[in-house]
């Protein structure tokens, strides 16, 4: 299965086993999503299960909420990441905040799923990471799967998962692990190990990291397209790099991190997003806090620029192979 | 923790006498492999539909939210109370554009196709709604367009190959190949900055108006949307200030049906027009053949005139139909009827202008195809011009560090950091004879 038939195989499988589960967003039904994630769900499951919504955010993640409250478990889809903002009220003041501000009277257990991260030509509306804007939301969980067997585990531990959850799916590498050079075709999914997904139930408890590739040089903390990135480059150098792939940003696998740090001496932080107030810049301060004397070179971030993202020059934007090797080149020099 | 609705309580009627309550799932009349037939669509007589004079109360004219402002009839012939009479070389200037309009649509798309850039997004069959609009309002009013309104800048005469080099996202871009194509911004000819995000400009085009009251200017504005995005909070924000403060302000959903794959039902179509929007608002609504560029034409000078006299906004929905796909991203025969599009009752726009001019014996078949073959010449030498200025993704793009430009006013410390940074990455990957451009 690629990401997109192992994320469809999720829903499938969950509106299979459970009633309350409900799928909806803009055109998710007869049309099965614009990335075809939910292709073929309402066929099976029925126009109440699967639903179209209106073009409306902050009304799909709203009703998400008051499902949630009936008892449901709703998993609505925004078509991008960037159309989570017009819905974010509802997700930053309603949905994270239910279960704490009711001392459990209600929860929400819902799933937003959405595609997210640049590299397709989408310009600056179709290319945003906002996963930093997430995690800093107190009371929504983030998941970002970085293969196919991942998303499956990890989109039925979300929707099984009683809180709101915010599972992106870094579009990318939908068809196949991006290499970090644009201008070499992409393997599919289908070379890949973790492109052997099992039909049916399995689960990825959130919280907990993967390591992709063991090492002693460095720990290189990873999430989404750009583990595949990474991996390339370090493989390319010849590095003795230890991968983490952190899976869920929140819940943190901080004690993955701690050892694999105590362990390298070293550390290397990479994601998509922009730099400032960036995911990396909480993750740099953890190591610090937890690894500060087994450090030997100052922890380093490489991540997107501070500018939105541009259309044709997007290539020198993302974080690819140059950027990663000066850091790493860097970073090991003593 | 409440996993399932609270218990009845006492009290509370007996649950096994009640009918089980059902939820409702919209549903288009017709599927791929349907044949579609639009008979059921009311179209009322061109006579049929009155114009109240311009300062009318919004609550006298109701009916016009949910009838259809015409002036062609099926024959070409323009009629009733709503005929803008508008001279013969104007017909013909708007015959013209909405033609250039539907060339340079082709041209592009088919530039997309052989991978000259990104993406594109054509407006076959709506070519009335933006042109029309346009020609009924002055040249310094103020728009605020949507993704499909490329036929506003060329009415206004906007430059084509600056389009085509925003499209390319090449060394002419004016928007330094940060946005999207199609995405342009043009303030010299009362364009705004087409955003990505949906129904984000109908409140700005309040806020623009507003201004423009709040000062005494005599400029007004325009906002514009599809059907579907008229779902977004946006709209009826925008909606509530404009009533408040009485904006003078026009604004235009297209209805063409679509909204990628979900029909106008799930913009809530089902149950009432888009017109009727503005009733609950207190605002002045029209529901106007969008196929009918005349029926544009007269229903947004009316409008214009109610705005530019402090009576207020309207809302105009223009009835059309999306005749091609949604974008070079999309393919409409996954969810919709094939015959669709020729089977609308309301025709082609540009067949339907074409008609009448050549009733009124203004216009023929020979002058039609010679202005088609010069509106398709001037779009293929506007293409190779711009095509001399790169193509996406050829290397001749905006120099790398109008990138970090733009970002603020002056250049943050990171941000030049970040910039040297980049071309310092530039030149490990081409070698150290790599100049920037
Ligand atoms: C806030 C936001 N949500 C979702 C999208 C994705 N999207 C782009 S176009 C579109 C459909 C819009 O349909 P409609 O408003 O009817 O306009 P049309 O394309 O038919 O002209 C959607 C859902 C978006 N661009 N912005």
């Amino acid at each position: 299965m690629n990401m997109i038939e192992a994320i469809n195989s999720a829903m499938d499988v969950m509106l299979g086993r459970d009633d309350k589960v409900v799928v909806l967003g803009e055109d998710v039904g007869y049309f099965g999503g614009v990335f075809r994630a939910t292709a073929g769900l309402q066929k099976k499951h029925g126009k109440t299960r699967v639903f179209d919504t209106p073009i409306n955010e902050c009304g799909i993640i709203g009703v998400a909420v008051g499902m949630g409250a009936y008892g449901l478990r709703p998993v609505p889809e925004i078509q991008f990441a960037d159309y989570i903002y017009p819905g974010l009220d509802q997700l930053v003041s309603e949905a994270a905040r239910l279960r704490y501000r009711s001392a459990n009277d209600y929860i929400c257990p819902m799933t937003v799923r959405t595609p997210f991260g640049g590299g397709i030509f989408g310009g600056q509306t179709h290319s945003q990471s906002p996963e930093s804007i997430m995690t800093h939301i107190c009371g929504v969980k983030t998941v970002i799967p970085s293969n196919p067997y991942d998303a499956k585990g990890l989109l039925i531990a979300a929707i099984e998962d009683n809180d709101p959850v915010v599972f992106l799916e870094p579009k990318r590498i939908y068809n196949g692990p991006f290499s970090g050079y644009y201008d070499r075709p992409v393997e599919p999914w289908s070379k890949h190990a973790a492109s052997a997904v099992p039909e049916g139930y399995y689960r990825i408890d959130l919280g907990k990291a993967a390591t992709v590739r063991e090492g002693e040089a460095v720990t290189v903390l990873a999430y989404g397209t750009m583990v595949h990135v990474a991996k390339t480059i370090i493989e390319e150098m010849g590095v003795d790099a230890e991968i983490l792939d952190l899976r869920t940003l929140l819940p943190l696998d901080v004690e993955a991190i701690e050892a694999s740090v105590k362990k390298t001496g070293r550390c290397l932080i990479i994601h998509e997003a922009t730099r400032t107030s960036g995911f990396g810049a909480e993750l740099a301060a953890l190591v610090q806090e937890r690894c500060f004397y087994h450090l030997e070179a100052p922890v380093e971030r490489v991540t997107g620029f501070d500018t939105p993202y541009p259309h044709s020059l997007e290539w020198a934007y993302f974080p690819g192979p140059v950027r990663i090797a000066t850091a790493l080149t860097k970073i090991l020099k003593d | 923790m409440p996993e399932t609705p609270p218990e009845r309580s006492e009290g509370s009627r007996p649950a096994s006498n009640l009918p089980p309550l059902s939820l409702h799932i919209p549903e288009p009349r017709y599927r791929p492999g349907d044949t579609p037939d639009f008979g059921g669509i009311e179209i009322p007589a061109v006579e049929a539909t009155p114009r109240p004079g311009e300062a009318t109360k919004p609550d006298a004219m109701r009916d016009l939210c949910y009838g259809l402002v015409r002036v062609l009839d099926f024959d070409g012939a323009a009629k009733g109370p709503w005929n803008p009479n508008l001279a013969p070389d104007r017909l013909r200037s708007m015959l013209r554009t909405m033609m250039l309009l539907r060339a340079f649509d082709d041209r592009m798309f088919r530039a997309q196709r052989q991978g000259k850039t990104s993406f594109y997004m054509k407006s076959t069959g709506e070519e009335a709604t933006s042109v029309a609009s346009t020609m009924a309002i002055d040249r310094t009013d103020m728009v605020f367009p949507s993704y499909r309104q490329q036929g506003i800048l060329i009415a206004r005469d906007y430059p084509l190959i600056q389009m085509m080099n925003q499209i390319y996202s090449n060394r002419g871009d004016h928007l330094l190949g940060r946005q999207l194509p199609i995405m342009y911004s043009a303030p010299e000819h009362g364009f705004f900055s087409v955003s990505g995000n949906l129904a984000t400009q109908y409140p700005q085009a309040v806020g623009w108006a507003m201004a423009s009251a709040s000062k005494g200017d005599t400029r007004i504005a325009t906002a514009w949307c599809g059907e579907g995005s008229s779902a977004e909070g946006d709209f009826h924000s925008a909606l509530t200030f404009a009533t408040v403060y009485n904006a003078p302000v026009i604004f235009n959903v297209v209805n063409n049906q679509w909204a990628i794959s979900s029909f106008s039902g799930f913009a809530g179509g089902e149950r009432t027009t888009f017109a009727a929007r503005a009733v609950g608002y207190g605002i002045a609504g029209l529901r106007v053949d969008g196929n009918d560029p005349l029926a544009v034409y007269a229903a947004t000078q009316w409008a214009a005139d109610r705005a530019r006299t402090n009576n207020g906004p309207t809302l105009i929905e223009h009835f059309t139909y999306r005749a091609e796909g949604h974008s070079t991203s999309d393919d409409p025969s996954a969810y919709r009827a094939a015959q669709e599009a020729s089977a609308w009752p309301f025709g082609d726009p540009i067949a339907r202008l074409r008609q009448h001019l050549e009733r009124l014996g203004e216009w023929d078949a020979e002058r039609h195809e010679a202005q088609e073959k010069e509106l398709d010449d001037l779009v293929k030498t506007t293409q190779k011009q711009a095509e001399k200025l790169g193509i996406l993704g050829h290397g001749m793009h905006q120099p790398f560090e109008t990138m970090f430009e733009d970002v603020f006013e002056e250049m943050p410390w990171h941000l030049k950091e970040q910039c040297a940074q980049m071309l310092a990455e530039q030149e490990a990957k081409f070698g150290p004879d790599w100049k920037p451009e």
